[in-house]
């Protein structure tokens, strides 16, 4: 990558003045707009670090104007009442469990399917696809009421199977799986059958181990879904046992207008934010190739 | 005939075998309950199932016409998307052409910068912004206090952020915004990067200046990506829902009702199926639309 690519040009001729003024002068704006940009990096982070202070506040000091930038007197009081009176280990290790086993699932699923769509030829291949991509683009709300019903039918409130069971199929991770697959040669395969592979010998011995990058980026975003798929699991997890991270610390506050515990809220919500950040700084790379492969060829 | 066509399916067999994984829960978790969802609409339906009702299209009639609420929710549904979609867009786009000719170390500041609120998640984010949008005591004011905008915009008073119908949407929409920035911008860079640099030395010697390049070069180059990307905000952005359930609960005077928590109201908590999942069809046909307008302009601009 060369670092010149959208800049102006820098060698006109000498003595040409009015060149060099304007080229003067585009860098100053060039250095005004990465200002706005710096600014702009100000403005998202701020919130994180505002959580983070205000989780070590206590009440008075938290609703104190004009507030305390830098707690003075920075207090575990509000840690001590989220981990120790509240169940927030149990929604963590709940958050883990559903997020985890989401992860697995959708990785079984996608990558089946998805070398299906890539390598194989059967009637309906091209119509059992689009159906999946369809439902892709399509919000979960749209059929959240009766996919409410039927939990309610199979008696799954409350239960890890039935946060999960909507995601056993993941179709972002069926649509990258097939486009990863097709970057598979087909050579490759035919040889293996020629040297007397079976069909699940092939998938095992080689198409497990060539998909690993796009298993990684697959398991990495259907975590992620999972993790913060805060809608369903508001509506499966009744029980305050049952609940996940982000339900349950979103309840914290929640207890009515006038009577909020700011702190143990902030405390809650830089504990849900921990895992996630963690899991980013460990996979960044897998988020990034995520992302671009979809669009790719999207 | 027949035969041809079961051999067939024979030879292929192991397909079959392969998708099933996916297929069968995609059957039972995701096509009946649409298929559901669209039958529901024409019920009258509630938690007691012998007393479901064919009612025909009056759920849909009701919600158009006489439902108090649903038509705003609709407005301020399309007052999201038509607000943070192409804001994201243009800050994404700003941010990456500023951004790319930065040595690799600062890119990748910036790039997990912007893509923090897209770890933290919108719970997470949505309690932090309530704190910060409060009245009495909360940042947003203070800074406001300090940099002299309360004097300015308001008589010095506090702005009840959440609280007031003309800055509850507003508000809730910065907070979307905030974290529909990420994907998009490490889109826009991957764009960047697969735009080959002769194009630009070109362009060079033919005289052009650096803002022609972007016009001439750069956006027309990196449009399939921003196709691809408006098409995923929008549809992201459709589904708000932890924004307006965490901060303002719908109002103040129902100015921050959005189809899908009426969904979640009417539906989950109110437990009336029949007239959610009607609300449900309309959001349907609403992000159809809205997908195959998308579609259309990528399909003219691939020919």
């Amino acid at each position: 990558m060369t670092q010149t690519s959208i800049r102006p040009s820098q060698d006109f001729l000498p003595g040409d003045e009015a060149l060099r003024r304007r080229y003067q002068l585009g860098r100053w704006l060039r250095y005004l707009a990465l200002a706005v940009v710096v600014l702009i990096a100000i403005i998202l982070l701020i919130p994180i670090l505002w959580m983070i202070l205000g989780s070590f506040k206590l009440q008075r000091v938290a609703m104190a104007y004009p507030p305390e930038l830098i707690p003075s007197n920075p207090v575990l009081d509000n840690w001590e009442r989220l981990l120790i009176n509240r169940p927030s280990l149990r929604w963590l290790l709940n958050s883990f469990i559903v997020a985890g086993g989401i992860a697995i699932f959708a990785v079984i699923s996608s990558t089946c399917a998805g070398y299906a769509f890539g390598k194989k030829s059967f009637p309906g291949r091209t119509l059992f696809f689009w159906l999946i991509l369809m439902t892709m683009m399509l919000p979960r709300q749209i059929y959240i009421v009766p996919l409410f019903v039927l939990m309610r039918n199979f008696g799954w409130f409350n239960s890890y199977q039935g946060m999960i069971a909507p995601y056993l199929v993941y179709p972002f991770g069926v649509f990258l799986m097939r486009q990863y697959m097709q970057s598979i040669p087909d050579e490759l395969l035919e040889a293996a059958k020629m040297d007397g592979a079976s069909e699940v010998q092939l998938f095992r011995h080689i198409i497990l181990p060539l998909s690993r990058p796009a298993i990684g980026a697959i398991a990495i975003f259907a975590f992620m879904a999972g993790w913060n798929d805060y809608l369903w699991q508001l509506v499966m997890a009744t029980d305050e046992l049952w609940l996940t991270l982000p339900v349950g610390v979103a309840k914290l506050t929640a207890s009515g207008v006038g009577s909020v515990d700011v702190g143990v809220g902030m405390a809650g919500a830089t504990f849900a934010f921990i895992p996630m950040l963690l899991i980013f700084l460990l996979f960044q790379s897998y988020f990034i190739k995520g992302i671009t492969v979809g669009a790719l060829k999207g | 005939m027949l035969k041809r066509f079961a051999t067939k399916i024979w030879q292929g067999r192991w397909g079959y075998v392969f998708i099933a994984p996916a297929m069968i829960p995609f059957l039972i978790f995701i096509a009946y309950p649409l298929v559901q969802s669209l039958l529901l609409s024409f019920y009258k339906a509630g938690i007691n199932r012998a007393k479901w009702q064919y009612i025909g299209l009056k759920n849909y009639t009701n919600l158009l016409t006489r439902d108090p609420v649903f038509p705003t929710a609709i407005k301020n549904t399309f007052l999201f998307v038509l607000g943070v979609v192409p804001a994201a867009m243009v800050i994404c786009l700003f941010v990456a052409v500023l951004i790319y000719p930065l040595s690799q170390r600062k890119q990748t500041f910036f790039r997990a910068a912007f893509y923090m609120p897209v770890v933290s998640a919108g719970v997470v984010l949505a309690m932090v912004w309530v704190y910060i949008y409060s009245q009495e005591y909360g940042l947003l004011n203070y800074i406001f206090d300090s940099l002299g905008l309360l004097d300015l915009l308001n008589n010095g008073e506090k702005i009840g952020w959440l609280a007031q119908a003309n800055t509850a949407l507003f508000s809730l929409a910065v907070v979307v915004l905030s974290w529909s920035l990420g994907q998009p911008l490490i889109l826009f860079l991957a764009g960047l990067a697969a735009i080959p640099e002769t194009l630009y030395d070109a362009a060079k010697i033919d005289g052009a200046n650096s803002w022609q390049a972007f016009w001439k070069i750069t956006l027309p180059l990196l449009r399939p990506t921003m196709l691809f990307v408006l098409v995923v905000l929008t549809i992201a952005v459709f589904q708000v829902f932890v924004v307006v359930q965490l901060m303002t609960l719908g109002g103040p005077a129902n100015a921050t009702q959005t189809i899908v928590y009426r969904i979640w109201v009417t539906g989950i908590v109110g437990s009336k199926f029949g007239y959610a999942s009607a609300m449900a069809v309309i959001l349907l046909a609403i992000v159809s639309a809205a997908a195959a307008a998308q579609f259309k302009l990528l399909d003219r601009q691939l020919t």
